[in-house]
């Protein structure tokens, strides 16, 4: 393998381990608040314990998130080098403005959070665990504002030899990033319910604690039904804007070849990349493509043999990563509003119950398949239009790349088992029974 | 040039706050093998910088976003020919991070065992491999006109770069043992303090053969010689050594902590200011090297990461100076007992 391809690996294997985090830090801390502000309020100290429980499984998550994020920001300057002298004028201003504005404010309240119990009034500690969702939330809409310069770059010109800020305020209201902000948020907070519903359905399968886990389960169910909902909805006006800016991914995810008007929508569809046609193609829904991407069922879709070859994403990855998103996406929102019209007597639907529990890792393969869409669809571009993938490697060597590549893949294989077992033993292990 | 230079001077103090708050921590984590004798002493100092850790590592990240967003090309140039060592910086960092918060989640002496490991491997190598990298650069890289580092690992363990490695360990190791003595009582205040009290000399004595070795392997001294003014800064670092000294004679902890702090500013300062306006200097060619006029962003840039940072730094350092203290009491036995603690 040469070093791009080493680079790509490595940056993958970062990211998306990552992101097996990053979604239950941001929807959890805020599930967290309402708990911790429940009990402020009521002096209930049912709400106590659901803090500290959910809290503690909150603060698992949060320091592989955490250790996690630290390497993708260097990997910028140790892989990709080439991109970041390029563009590091814009893209680098709105990481470092992340870490300034946001990123702070989280680790040093979260510390303060998990040491300041006896320090602070009950009121003083919530409010820190408010500004701590809060902060976490934004560093994510930083970072999504630098990622989505990368899909859709404004605000910049080509000057002296690299792209060069020219428009602050284009870069921070970019169109692109504020429908991606919604969708990755809701996403986010999507995952986090489908976290605290499916372990509050274990234990109300196992009766530990019902009026424990039933009132955390409806807390989450709140947060779920709203957000299944927003990100579907979202989402296809999200999908309108990417056929704009982006149609080269847009035809990916289709795996539509020829341009043409009435594009249609396949249930399932397998892509030969070679020739350039789908070898399988079942259950078209004519003019639906059309209608989703342009609003209209007779519109033109652009199909990828319009791109050359060389500037179209990989087609499979890209159309198998949406088709599993949309469909997840629709499972769960079936899934939020049966618990929805069900939520008074949820202990007599054992089955629902026991699905709810084995759908916690859905959502969370949703959101990767998003970034996958999201990344590999924009292939071969790292900055879309603007700078291809394959110039913005680092001049570095092959068995740097490679043993860096196979360190991150045991390291991080190791800790995803760690922290997967200490989530898991706390999870089942249930709530303290008494609030020390 | 005005806003390259002020951005200059915060990249350097940047790093600069970045080792004050931080060293503290990497120099408990090397200590710790040795002065944690049981379990309850372990356990007093990974809390001692429990709740604070977190926060203080942002200072790289912002250091490092910094460096990024005000001079790419240095970023660039900068992770990409020291890709090795800053590797090995970030999977140690990874350990630390988890090793606090893993260890006391589960009962077993053997799990313990693993991850007292790792707390020393994570604070250790790091506070070497930053003085490796630090005195390097101060030396200057070999990198040729494609950015394309021509050495190795073997390359950076050269005399001077060891010797700012050991520097900086024994300083953060000082550091540390000051935090310690603030932190802790009983035997082990006692013998954090006496670690401190016998590594003092031998920290000082680093210093000076790390000055000395400065004139003999770099071109700091120009700047210096150029301009007098400059030894204030030096000055400032030997006030801050003396510092420490003086009252850790007088048991003042929190006062001593504060001279280290300065010590720490002030050696790094001491390179940052011998380096100007270079950030990145080559050691092949003197024309490649990357400055603060040819390596930084647009003026634009410059401007809006200014008004960023001058609003946002003295916000982060107000709320992080609460947190301190709020946590500046000592740590003690029922501290240890709340299900929070580490």
């Amino acid at each position: 393998m040469d070093v791009l391809m080493l680079s790509r690996l490595q940056f993958a294997a970062a990211t998306m381990f990552h992101y097996l985090f990053v979604p239950l830090t941001l929807g959890l801390s805020i599930l967290v608040a309402i708990m911790e502000t429940k009990y402020v309020r009521t002096g209930d100290k049912v709400y106590l314990r659901m803090t500290k429980f959910w809290g503690k499984m909150f603060l698992i998550n949060f320091a592989l998130g955490v250790v996690t994020g630290i390497t993708l920001e260097f990997q910028f300057g140790t892989n990709w080098s080439r991109y970041s002298a390029y563009v590091g004028d814009i893209f680098g201003s709105i990481l470092a403005i992340e870490a300034t504005a946001a990123f702070f404010l989280e680790s040093t309240l979260l510390g303060v959070w998990i040491f300041g119990w006896k320090k602070l009034s009950a009121k003083a500690h919530a409010t820190v665990m408010w500004l701590v969702a809060g902060a976490s939330s934004l560093s994510a809409v930083w970072i999504l504002i630098a990622n989505s310069w990368m899909q859709h770059p404004v605000g910049y010109v080509i000057r002296n030899g690299r792209a060069e800020l020219t428009d602050f305020f284009a870069v921070v209201t970019n169109e692109f990033a504020i429908l991606m902000i919604m969708h990755t948020l809701a996403g986010a907070y999507v995952l986090s319910s489908f976290f605290v519903m499916g372990i509050s359905a274990y234990h109300l399968l196992k009766k530990t604690d019902d009026e424990f886990f039933t009132k955390s389960f409806r807390i989450a169910l709140v947060m779920g039904v709203i957000f299944t909902i927003f990100v579907a909805v979202e989402g296809d006006i999200h999908g309108k804007d990417v056929t704009q800016k982006q149609p080269a991914k847009l035809a990916a995810m289709e795996s539509l070849w020829e341009t043409q008007t009435h594009a249609p929508v396949y249930m399932f569809a397998w892509p030969d990349e070679e020739n350039e046609r789908n070898v399988i193609e079942i259950m078209p829904i004519p003019g639906l493509l059309s209608l989703l991407g342009h609003g209209s069922f007779d519109a033109e879709v652009q199909g990828l043999k319009d791109f050359p070859k060389d500037e179209r994403p990989p087609v499979l990855i890209v159309s198998m990563a949406f088709k599993g998103m949309v469909g997840i996406g629709t499972l769960l929102i079936f899934l939020t509003l049966f618990g929805l019209w069900k939520r008074d007597k949820l202990q007599e639907y054992p089955l629902y119950l026991k699905i709810m529990m084995f759908a916690i890792p859905l959502p969370y393969i949703a959101n990767e398949l998003g970034w996958v869409l999201t990344e590999v669809g924009r292939q071969p571009w790292i900055v879309y239009g603007v700078m291809k993938t394959s110039d913005a490697v680092s001049p570095i060597l092959q068995s740097q790349g490679a043993i860096s590549l196979t360190a991150f893949i045991l390291i991080y294989g190791l800790l995803g088992a760690v922290g997967f077992y200490l989530i898991y033993t706390a999870a089942k292990k249930g709530p303290e029974k008494t609030e020390a | 040039m005005v806003l390259q230079n002020i951005w200059f001077f915060l990249w350097g103090l940047l790093w600069a706050i970045f080792f004050m708050t931080d060293g503290f921590v990497f120099g408990m984590g090397t200590m710790y093998p040795f002065l944690g004798k049981t379990e309850e002493e372990k356990r007093i100092m990974i809390n001692s910088v429990g709740p604070l850790w977190d926060g203080n590592e942002v200072w790289l990240i912002t250091a490092g976003g910094v460096t990024f967003a005000a001079f790419p090309d240095v970023y660039a140039t900068m992770f990409s020919t020291l890709y090795t060592p800053l590797m090995l910086i970030l999977f140690a960092l990874i350990l630390r991070g988890v090793s606090f918060e893993f260890r006391g989640k589960v009962d077993s002496p053997k799990w313990k065992r693993v991850w007292d490991t790792t707390i020393f491997i994570g604070n250790f190598a790091p506070a070497l491999l930053f003085g490796v990298a630090f005195a390097n650069i101060f030396q200057g890289i070999p990198f040729d006109e494609n950015g394309i580092f021509q050495g190795t690992l073997i390359t950076l363990l050269n005399p001077y770069g060891l010797i700012g490695g050991v520097v900086f360990v024994l300083m953060f190791i000082v550091h540390g043992s000051l935090w310690l003595a603030i932190k802790t009582q009983g035997d082990l205040q006692a013998r954090a303090i006496q670690t401190g009290k016998r590594l003092w000399p031998v920290m000082v004595g680093a210093i000076v053969v790390c000055l000395i070795a400065s004139a003999v392997f770099t071109d700091l001294y120009d700047n210096y010689l150029a301009n007098p003014v400059l030894f204030l800064i030096l000055v400032l670092a030997v006030a801050g050594l003396l510092g420490i000294k003086v009252f850790m004679g007088k048991e003042a902890w929190f006062k001593a902590w504060g001279c280290s702090c300065l010590s720490i500013v002030g050696v790094t300062f001491f390179g940052v200011a011998g380096l100007f306006p270079r950030l990145y200097p080559s050691s092949i060619n003197a024309d490649l090297s990357l400055t603060a006029h040819n390596a930084s962003s647009s003026p634009l840039t410059l401007k809006i990461m200014l008004v960023v940072v001058v609003i946002f730094i003295p916000i982060v350092l107000a709320y992080q100076t609460w947190a301190y203290k709020l946590f500046s009491d000592k740590v003690t036995e029922e501290d240890l007992s709340h299900e929070e603690a580490y």
